[in-house]
Parts: structure tokens; sequence; C-alpha cells
């Protein structure tokens, strides 16, 4: 194990894969000279030469189609979107293209692409720099969606979508970047363990209650259960969805029968969100359990503000996700009192 | 950003201009249109036959056997909108009729090992690329022999034996796809080449000005056509593009381009060929083949938007006719041997709608079969109405107060879900 950062694992696993197999290349906006605009690609030109690692135009639409193309003919491109705000200019190519071809055509030609992009606000980037926009892709079948929130995970989930023979949207955050977390070593490119794409984990095993969430609010949702447990001895459980498509709806529902609560937390909009989805699975698979309505925390209704108060007041914080579970426990108190009366729980 | 590789391929590179200069000229040697024209349908010179050329090395049998393709073409397209007007075929219908001599031409310049990328008006090529037409019939028919098991249908033939690698529905979707391929050629160092065919109307979206720009840039193995038949839908060339002569765009690329005649297959086949060739050695190129669509956009379209005239001209501009009168003044058809391509052509689209219409429906088990390449845990498996989650059986209390008063809840009723037990 190595301590390091999430920008560290996901730099050593692209060149892990690089290392082990010939037909992984990487394409995208300043990923070459420039090293990435968040230099998740630093050194690799240098190492591997401007054949796999391909500095594109700005053209999101013709550099992620050519991706998709070359991997029809059984290459393994891993794209650089260099924010998913930019993907929406590669739409076309990913939503009717990449994730139809295998279904479209019959099975005949697989499309093994990696699209890796960051997602985010809070870097007060404005409307247009800020968005949560994963949704798109992970309403799509035929897309796969990952979204780690460690550097473990980012490793291993790297691993699994550049194996994988179908298109992945690979969420990376411009928050979590930095963070650091324990990391199983790369030095040899063949003992990486790659994760088992569609898998929520529970990160942190607990009693009280569910916080569900991805990416960074997954971060989020760890540092409150700990700050939680600490100052007021509550047992909160975590999950990290890890995957958004396939969603892992068996984990997310035994959890909350385990509990009785849920509390999701996302970074994008909350009405349509991704945890609208996790709640409509909770009372399909848990109505029956739930001691209290299914909460969600998300980001304000409204275009990213720049100006710095307006910013923090529309982003989730780590207040806001603690009032809400304040308030679900307080909700599953007041149900519980009569209840317990007349049906005795377990 | 060329590789080592394609550089030692290449033939030294044009000067810049020169490949643009290069399509000033159609590919048979006429001049191009006016450039300081106003906008008018890039349209044949009159007087000049579509099919007026021929190849003094052209044998016999290759000029017969490019009408008897081109037929085909002609007669199945016949028999799938027949097949459509009788609900046997569903969705869109986009048909070649008119474009025969250009999809021969192109089809004849390519060797198997090369890869097509299309659009949606596509069942000539995947005939010419060698499919069989029972299995472009089935397709259409949308069954499980179909050349995509059903799951394309008209628009979308795909066969990987055959390199046909796609009809695509979205305008100028295939596009960065195609040039994506090329790329995949280039660095494995290959040989092969790949066309990419599109309408007039697809030069005017995004993709084909980053696709063209991105195969000059990196020295990519592709040649671009424009099926230009004047239309897109019921748009007009000058309605759509600043530039009309639409291979002239090739120009802000530096890509070598040129306009050939579409009703000509021969003329169209040179032209295709030295665009291969001139792609096969690195240098992307953009062709032009000017043809004409003698229906509507697709078999439910009348096309009411064609004036008078237009209608009156395309009586007269039909390439199989115009092909067909050359070679019989030329002695290499007559009424016997056109007769018996007929028959056999008939015969061959016959059996094709009979073979279609007895293949069997794809089978509704098969229909998760194809949304992940790599299996996946959680990937849904579910039909409309079927729950996320098996309903977990209700407690008797419950299921007895439900069935006794199913409009008035009851005590027992709302407090029963007590299944934390």
């Amino acid at each position: 194990m190595t301590i390091m950062t999430y920008r560290q694992a996901l730099h050593d696993t692209l060149r892990a894969e690089m290392l082990r197999d010939d037909s992984v290349f990487l394409m995208g906006e300043e990923i070459g000279v420039f090293e990435g605009s968040y230099k998740i690609t630093a050194g690799l030109l240098k190492e591997f030469g401007p054949k796999r690692v391909r500095d594109t135009p700005i053209a999101e639409e013709g550099f992620a189609g050519a991706a998709i193309g070359a991997a029809m003919l059984g290459l393994r491109p891993v794209v650089e979107m260099m924010t998913i705000n930019f993907s929406m200019l590669a739409l076309d190519q990913i939503i009717n293209h990449a994730a139809k071809i295998y279904g479209m055509f019959g099975g005949q030609a697989s499309v093994p692409l990696v699209i890796r992009t960051p997602g985010g606000g809070g870097q007060q980037l404005g409307a247009t720099h800020s968005q949560n926009i994963e949704l798109f892709y992970a309403f799509v079948p035929g897309m796969k969606v990952v979204a780690p929130s460690s550097p473990a995970d980012a490793k291993a989930l790297l691993l699994a979508a550049i194996r994988d023979n179908d298109p992945v949207l690979f969420l990376e955050n411009l928050a979590l970047y930095n963070t650091k977390g324990e990391v199983p070593d790369t030095d040899d490119p063949s003992t990486g363990t790659p994760a088992e794409i569609g898998k929520a984990a529970v990160t942190r095993p607990g009693h009280d209650l569910t916080l569900i969430g991805y990416s960074r609010m997954a971060h989020v949702a760890a540092e409150v259960a700990a700050r939680l447990a600490e100052s007021d001895g509550l047992d909160i459980e975590v999950v990290d969805l890890r995957s958004l498509r396939p969603l892992d709806r068996e984990t997310i529902v035994e959890s909350v029968k385990k509990t009785h609560a849920a509390v999701v937390l996302e970074d994008d909009w909350l009405t349509y969100g991704i945890g609208a989805e996790v709640a409509a699975s909770i009372s399909d698979g848990a109505f029956d359990y739930l001691d209290a309505p299914v909460r969600r925390v998300a980001m304000a209704e409204v275009p990213m503000p720049y100006a710095k108060p307006l910013e923090t007041a529309a982003l989730p914080s780590r207040d806001d996700v603690i009032n809400a579970i304040r308030q679900t426990l307080a909700a599953v108190g007041h149900r519980a009192t009569p209840l317990a009366q007349g049906v005795p729980h377990s | 950003m060329p590789t080592q590789a394609r550089q030692r391929r290449s033939a030294p590179q044009a000067p810049p201009g020169q490949g643009a200069a290069d399509g000033d000229k159609t590919a048979d040697g006429r001049p191009a249109a006016d450039k300081t024209a106003s906008p008018k349908p890039a349209r044949r010179p009159a007087g000049k036959g579509r099919a007026a050329s021929r190849a003094s090395s052209e044998s016999d049998g290759q000029l017969r056997a490019f009408y008897r393709d081109m037929l085909l073409i002609r007669r199945f397209e016949e028999r799938a909108a027949r097949a459509y007007t009788e609900a046997l075929v569903g969705g869109y219908c986009h048909l070649n009729l008119g474009e025969e001599a250009a999809v021969v031409g192109l089809m004849a310049a390519l060797k198997p090992t090369d890869y097509l990328f299309t659009n949606y008006r596509e069942h000539g090529y995947a005939l010419m690329r060698g499919i069989g037409p029972n299995r472009v019939m089935a397709e259409l028919y949308g069954r499980a022999d179909g050349v995509s098991k059903g799951w394309g249908g008209s628009m979308h033939m795909f066969d990987v034996t055959h390199r046909l690698l796609g009809g695509y529905g979205i305008v100028g979707g295939q596009l960065p796809l195609a040039t994506g391929a090329a790329l995949a050629i280039d660095y494995r160092d290959g040989d092969e080449v790949v066309m990419c065919t599109m309408g007039d109307g697809t030069t005017a979206i995004g993709a084909f000005h980053e696709s063209l720009n991105i195969a000059a840039l990196w020295n990519l193995p592709i040649v671009y056509v424009i099926i230009n038949n004047g239309l897109g839908m019921g748009t007009t060339v000058a309605k759509s593009s600043a530039e009309p002569d639409l291979y002239k765009r090739g120009a802000a690329y530096r890509m070598e381009s040129a306009r050939v005649d579409g009703f000509d297959p021969v003329a169209v086949r040179d032209a295709t060929a030295k665009a291969v060739e001139a792609a096969r050695h690195g240098r992307p190129y953009l062709l032009e083949v000017v043809t004409e669509r003698l229906r509507g956009h697709s078999v439910v379209d009348p096309a009411k938007y064609r004036t008078a005239e237009e209608v009156e001209r395309l009586k007269h501009e039909d390439p199989i006719q115009l092909f067909g009168a050359k070679l019989t003044a030329d002695g290499v058809l007559d009424q016997e041997s056109i007769a018996a391509i007929e028959q056999e052509v008939a015969e061959i689209v016959a059996a094709a709608a009979d073979f279609a219409a007895k293949s069997p429906h794809p089978a509704v088990s098969t229909l998760f079969d194809y949304t992940y390449a790599t299996p996946v845990a959680n990937d849904s498996r579910r039909l409309p109405g079927q729950p996320l989650f098996d309903p977990e059986p209700l407690p008797e209390t419950a299921t007895a107060a439900t069935q006794a008063t199913a409009t008035q809840p009851t005590a027992t009723q709302t407090t029963a879900p007590g299944a934390h037990a």
C-alpha cells in the first residue's frame, strides 16, 4: 500500500495500462505538451510519444467520435474531456453512437472506450463550467458510468474501465484530485486488481441511517459519518455508489432494510437527479422498512453563480448533510414511538 | 501529428493549395462549375451524357457487370419500396434510386479489406460490398437472419466480414467514427483505407468539418465521399451550403478534392481509385459525386417540393437507362442480354424477398443480449411493468383487510406494513 493522491492514482494507472497493452492510447485536449489541464497525464507524452498520447484540436465531437471509431477496430482509447461540461459537445457521438453500436448492429462490434472527465463545482468557474451532468450518460443503456471517490477506487475502476469492452464514462471531480488515500502498489502493471463495475460499496457499516453518495459526495458522506459518530455517537452506514450505470440497487436496499432511514447526497440538481433514482429504488425495494421519508441533499436548482457566497450557498455543504440527517432521524423517532406500541421493531 | 510509419508510406505532401487546385477539374477532366456563378445546383452540363465516357481499356464484361450491379440495386430498392407499402418493412426506408452508378463505381474501387462507413441510404452499398441480398432484405424485414440480426433495420446495416462498418441514421454521425477507424489503421501501420460516404446536406454539420480537419492534420487514410443528389430531404444545396461546389470545402483543410459525374460508373470508379490511392498513402481525400435522387427522401415522401420542370427533367435522368442506352449503342449490350440480366436480377430479388419473409423474427428472449459486450453486475433485464424488486408477501391480516375494505383504509391496514420484523 502506498498513500497517494487521487490524481497520482489516475496517472499511475494510465501509465501502467499503457505499459501493459499497446492498444491503450490517450487522446484529448492539452494532454500531451501541456500535460493535461489537471496534470493527470504529466510526463506521459515524453514516455510514450505522440502516437499514444495524442493532443487533439478543440473538437470534442470529432475526437470523441474518432476514439469510438478506433475502438470499433479494437484499439482501447482513453479520452480525456477537459471537463464534463465540454462533453456535451460530443453527446451525439457518445450517446447516439458509442452507446448504440453494440446493440444497433446486433453485437457485431463493441466499443472499448473510456472517457475520463471531471465534474464538480466550487471553483468559481460559473454556470457553464461547474455542472454535474453525469446523469445524461447514466440515463443511457449501453453506457457504463463509474464515479470513484477514493484514490484506491480511482485506480481499481480505471483498470476495470480500460479493460472493459463497452464505453465507460469515468467521472472524476475537481475537488478530489488532491485528496489522499491508500492505494495498492502499481509497480508491476499486471498486479492491479480491477474493481467490478456495477457494484456499490458499503464504505462504513452502521445501523442508524444510510448515507448514500458518489464521487465527491461519497467523500463528504464518509467525513460527515465520522464526525457525527464522534459528536453524537451516531452509527451511520455509508454507501458509495461507485457505479451509476449499472446502479447497484441491491446494496442500497439491503442497507436501508437494516437502518430504516436514508439520506442521498448528490452534487447534481435535485429534480430528476441521480438521487431521485436512488430514492425510487428504495421505495420499490424497502418501502415497508422505512421509518422516515428518503431525503435528498443536492445542488440548488440554479445555474451556478460566480460570486463566492452565492456559489457556496448553491452547493451542498457538510452542514446541509448534517441537518438532513438530524431531521430524518427526528422523523424516525417521531414515527417509531407510536409504531413501537403496536408493531415491534426487530 | 503524422506517425513515422505514415510518413514513410506517404508520397511527398503536395504544397499548400495544390491539392485544392486539383479539385478545380472534374475527375474526367471537364472544367468544374464557374466559381463566380450564383449558387446553382451541381448538374452535369447539358448535352454531355453522364454515361458518355467509356474508358477504352474497359472490358465489355466489366461494363456489363456494372450494368448488372446497377440494375440489381434498382430492382432491390423497388422491391424494398413495395415491401414497405405492404408493411413488411417498418421505420424509415431511404432508397438508392438514381444513385446506382455512384454506388457501383465507388464500391468497385475498394479492396475487400478496406472499410466503408455510410449513412442511412445504404442498401445498395451493402449489396455491393458483397453482402448477400437475402440478408440485406431480411434486415429490412427485421428478421433474425438480417445483416444486423434485426436490430438495425434499413438505416443500420453492419457486417464485419465485408467491412461495412455501419449505416448510420444520424446525419454526420458516421464521419468522426470513420475518421477514428482510419486512425486505428494508421496506429497499426496498416494498409487499408476507410471510405466514408455522406449526403450533400451533411457538409453543413460540425462533424464534417471537425473530421476533415482531424484527418488532414493526422494524414489519415480516408476518403470522404459526398453523394450530392441536390437535395437534403427537401432543401437544396444552394439553400444549405454557402459554398455549393461542395468538393471545394476540402480546400479549407488543404485536402485534395474532386467532383465526378455520378451517372457514369466508370468515371466514378476511376475518380474513386485515385482518391483511394491518395488515402492509402496517408493523404485524405474529398470526392463529390453528383447524382440524382429519383424519388422522395424516403419511401413515404411524395417530393411535392419539386417543381414541374424538375419532375419533367428527371424523367430523362435515369442513370440505368442512360448507361444501358450507351452500352447498347456501343454494342456491349443488346435486347437479349439486357433481358437476361433483368431475368437474373429479378430472380435474385424475388428470392431475397422470399428468404426475408420466411426468416424468423428475433426471439424476445434475446432482448437483453446486446446491451453490453462485457457482462456487468446489476445490468437491468426487466421488461416494462416488472417491479425492480420482487414484492415481499404481505402479512395475511393486511391481505384480508385489503380485500375486505379496498376503498376504506382501516387502522389495521395503516399499521400493518410492519415488515421490519
